[in-house]
């Protein structure tokens, strides 16, 4: 019998490397990594580059940095340049939000953080979740866009920076997510002209950029509608982003179908459930938490996806960090300190999105066994 | 037959009928939309005098495109454009598939290595990449060529005769003409006659059981049509190399900075999904295999040529497929950075003729048509390194 700890040695272990033999504490620390000649290159090599890029990241961001001053001082110094993120920060977290209402933008992501805290943890995954999520929409939609209670009212065009980053995420997926489970089923229904159009649906999506969907709602789409309806620049991208979320959505929940055994489905049959009975109580339940892991992986990838509204000329994060770089008075001058930031903000949510997934996969796993 | 009062809803009940109503309504349902919108663009072009069809792509496009592989120039047709933006997509795309699949299987083996400092190396490179968006790499690789690399006049010379500047990549070329094509062409059928003589030598060998040395009649297979080829084309084989003048550098080909920053993001961004990817594949197979392998006297070469590796590609082929495909399909984020490929050059033409609906359709017909080719090839690669099961 193989237990999980035999299974994970077998597979991180391949054959060829001999196991560090059995010495001190001291012997188990060097031999792999000068245990042969070879191995002492590889690892004085990588010593040599980890050092080399702790000293030059220190430098740039302690030594070097210049602390004080004007957009000359940065232009004059080596290091990084932090007047530039005191100047700037706000702008660039916020984008042209009006300054004086940035606590409803703030206080609008604290509740969807909190909101994601809660949907995080498997012991709340029940019905309440979709209580709570209406609620958190609603409250954040409504701070957000005011016009109500006194708030301010602030049209979409002035929705940018971080706030969208999310917002474009979150809604993409909450639409998406639904009928990514209607196309999934769709797919792999029995009735066939039902099952073509939804394989062309997703298999064209799928094909295809997502900056030409993106090109679609934003050039065509306003061709489609009848004279009088215009929508909104926003709403068009959010669309789009729908859309594309559902195709892949449904490929993740579609490989979930795939894993639940025929006599589930015989099974309900059995017990008198009618297609849609069977599916909401037997099948879906069960294919969902299989795809739950691929579904995180596809959160993580569209959180990142959205920075192509950029290139319609949506302001979303990368975008108001750009237009901050490119404020004539630091133009050229912060563009590692610009870039970098941006990059870290999105490294700390995917990774964390990303080790999340990875304790789901391992959680559901140990379910299974 | 006797028909009662209710046989009305009785049928209506029969699971054959409903699944009958379902599917006309679906299809009605999406047929009515497609008429509806239809008839409001049809509508609306009328009204803002937008000529329709693809006439416009025999006309003259009258604008510059900066990095060609065809011959183009601007008096040329909105077609030609579009054919040069599709072979630069292709172009692009194609360097980042090799570099990306290089890149990955060293880090995917890096992340196994049984050197601590290695596989660290190698897991923080895959997470930076596979964490940020890579628009932001785009833009990131792009500013740095060209705001922090020196200007052509100190050139960094990377390796003898390759110089990198704030314009770009410079490397050695060949003076391309129509005998290098030949030759070219004959290595590839070189390569196919090699992979059918190896086939006809394992087929003997199966057959009679007596083991022969095969490579020299592959080799032999695969270089003699390209050298016959040189010898009967001569295609001029000298390099042109580039040189450092006063003021620029002379020779060589230029390879454009947007091009170089799109090469790398692609590749960088691609290599950390294939390195996930070769690493999962490498520890699907089981330790027991090695051993196995071992057991039967294979040597540590051929146990990973004839056992690991048939069974890791199984599982590698079928997500490096779709690797590859978000490749090419990422490669359209050239738009934002400037390198003409063919959402570019299809915007701009968009932009000249007016022409949305026609300008779109084109480009997502060919990426498409493109990444059907790319998935039909790759199913077919993979059905042939699948599990044969009898």
């Amino acid at each position: 019998m193989t237990t999980a700890t035999d299974l994970a040695e077998a597979q991180l272990r391949l054959p060829s490397e001999r196991r560090p033999t059995e010495g001190g504490g001291f012997g188990r620390v060097l031999k792999p990594l000068f245990g042969t000649p070879i191995n002492a290159v590889i690892s004085l090599a990588c010593l040599t580059l980890l050092w080399l890029s702790a000293k030059g990241a220190y430098g740039w961001l302690v030594t070097r940095a210049v602390t004080e001053g004007g957009p000359q001082a940065c232009k004059a110094g080596q290091g990084a340049c932090w007047p530039f993120y005191e100047a700037k920060l706000r702008f660039m977290l916020f984008g042209v939000y009006p300054y004086e209402e940035h606590w409803r933008v703030i206080l609008a992501m604290g509740l969807f953080m909190a909101a994601i805290a809660v949907t995080m943890i498997p012991r709340f995954w029940d019905r309440r979740l979709l209580a709570l999520w209406g609620v958190t929409v609603l409250a954040t939609g409504l701070l957000i866009s005011g016009g109500l209670f006194g708030l301010r009212y602030v049209p979409t065009t002035q929705w940018s920076g971080l706030p969208l980053s999310f917002l474009l995420t979150a809604v993409g997926l909450a639409f998406g997510f639904p009928l990514g489970v209607v196309l999934a089923l769709a797919r792999s229904s029995k009735l066939p002209a039902i099952r073509v159009l939804a394989i062309v649906f997703i298999e064209v999506i799928r094909g295809v950029p997502l900056i030409s969907i993106l090109f679609m709602a934003s050039v065509m789409l306003p061709l489609f509608m009848p004279d009088g309806l215009t929508i909104d620049k926003l709403l068009r991208a959010q669309i789009a982003i729908i859309i594309f979320a559902a195709a892949y959505i449904a490929e993740a929940v579609r490989g979930g179908l795939q894993a639940i055994p025929r006599g589930q489905h015989e099974a309900a049959n059995a017990m008198g459930l009618h297609y849609w009975q069977a599916m909401r109580l037997v099948v879906l339940p069960q294919a969902l938490k299989i795809a739950i892991p691929p579904l995180v992986n596809i959160s993580i990838g569209f959180f990142q996806d959205t920075t192509l509204v950029t290139i319609i000329g949506l302001l979303d994060f990368l975008s108001t960090i750009r237009t901050a770089m490119q404020d004539p008075n630091w133009v050229g001058i912060a563009v590692m300190e610009g870039y970098l930031f941006a990059a870290f903000v999105y490294l700390v949510f995917s990774y964390g999105m990303g080790a999340y997934s990875r304790f789901l996969e391992r959680r559901l796993r140990l379910g299974h066994d | 037959m006797r028909l009662d009062a209710s046989s009305g809803t009785r049928l209506l009940y029969d699971l054959r009928v409903r699944a009958i109503i379902y599917q006309v309504v679906a299809v009605a349902s999406v047929v009515f939309l497609g008429l509806y919108l239809f008839s409001n663009v049809s509508q609306k072009l009328a009204e803002q005098n937008i000529a329709t069809g693809f006439n416009f792509l025999s006309r003259e496009a009258g604008f510059v495109i900066s990095q060609t592989l065809i011959d183009y120039k601007p008096s040329d047709t909105y077609g030609r454009a579009i054919l040069v933006g599709i072979t630069n997509t292709i172009w692009v795309s194609a360097w980042g598939v090799v570099f990306a699949t290089v890149i990955g299987f060293f880090v995917g083996i890096a992340r196994l290595s049984s050197n601590p400092l290695l596989a660290l190396l190698a897991f923080l490179y895959v997470e930076a990449l596979r964490n940020v968006p890579l628009l932001l790499y785009l833009f990131l690789w792009y500013a740095l060529i060209v705001t922090s690399l020196p200007s052509v006049r100190d050139a960094w010379e990377l390796l003898p005769h390759v110089f990198l500047s704030n314009s770009g990549l410079t490397v050695p070329s060949l003076n391309w003409s129509s005998a290098h094509t030949a030759a070219l062409a004959a290595l590839l059928l070189g390569g196919i006659l090699a992979v059918f003589v190896r086939r006809r030598i394992v087929a003997e060998r199966v057959r009679t059981g007596r083991e022969r040395v095969t490579w020299p009649l592959v080799a032999v297979a695969l270089l003699a049509p390209s050298l016959l080829a040189i010898l009967l084309f001569q295609p001029d084989l000298a390099f042109s190399l580039p040189e450092k003048g006063r003021f620029r550098l002379t020779g060589g080909a230029q390879l454009k900075p947007e091009f170089v920053a799109l090469l790398v993001g692609l590749a960088l961004s691609a290599s950390a999904g294939i390195a996930e990817i070769v690493r999962s594949g490498i520890l699907s197979v089981r330790k027991g295999q090695w051993e196995a392998a071992r057991a039967l006297g294979l040597s540590d070469g051929r146990t990973m040529r004839l056992v690991v590796i048939p069974q890791a590609l199984r599982v590698i082929i079928p997500p490096l497929t779709s690797s590859y495909l978000s490749l090419f399909k990422n490669s359209s984020l050239a738009i934002a950075i400037g390198y003409p490929d063919l959402v570019m050059v299809s915007n701009t033409t968009m932009n000249q003729t007016g022409q949305a609906i026609e300008g779109i359709a084109i480009f997502m017909l060919v990426y498409l048509g493109l990444s059907i080719t790319i998935s039909v090839f790759m199913n077919w690669y993979n059905s042939r390194v699948a599990l044969k099961e009898r």
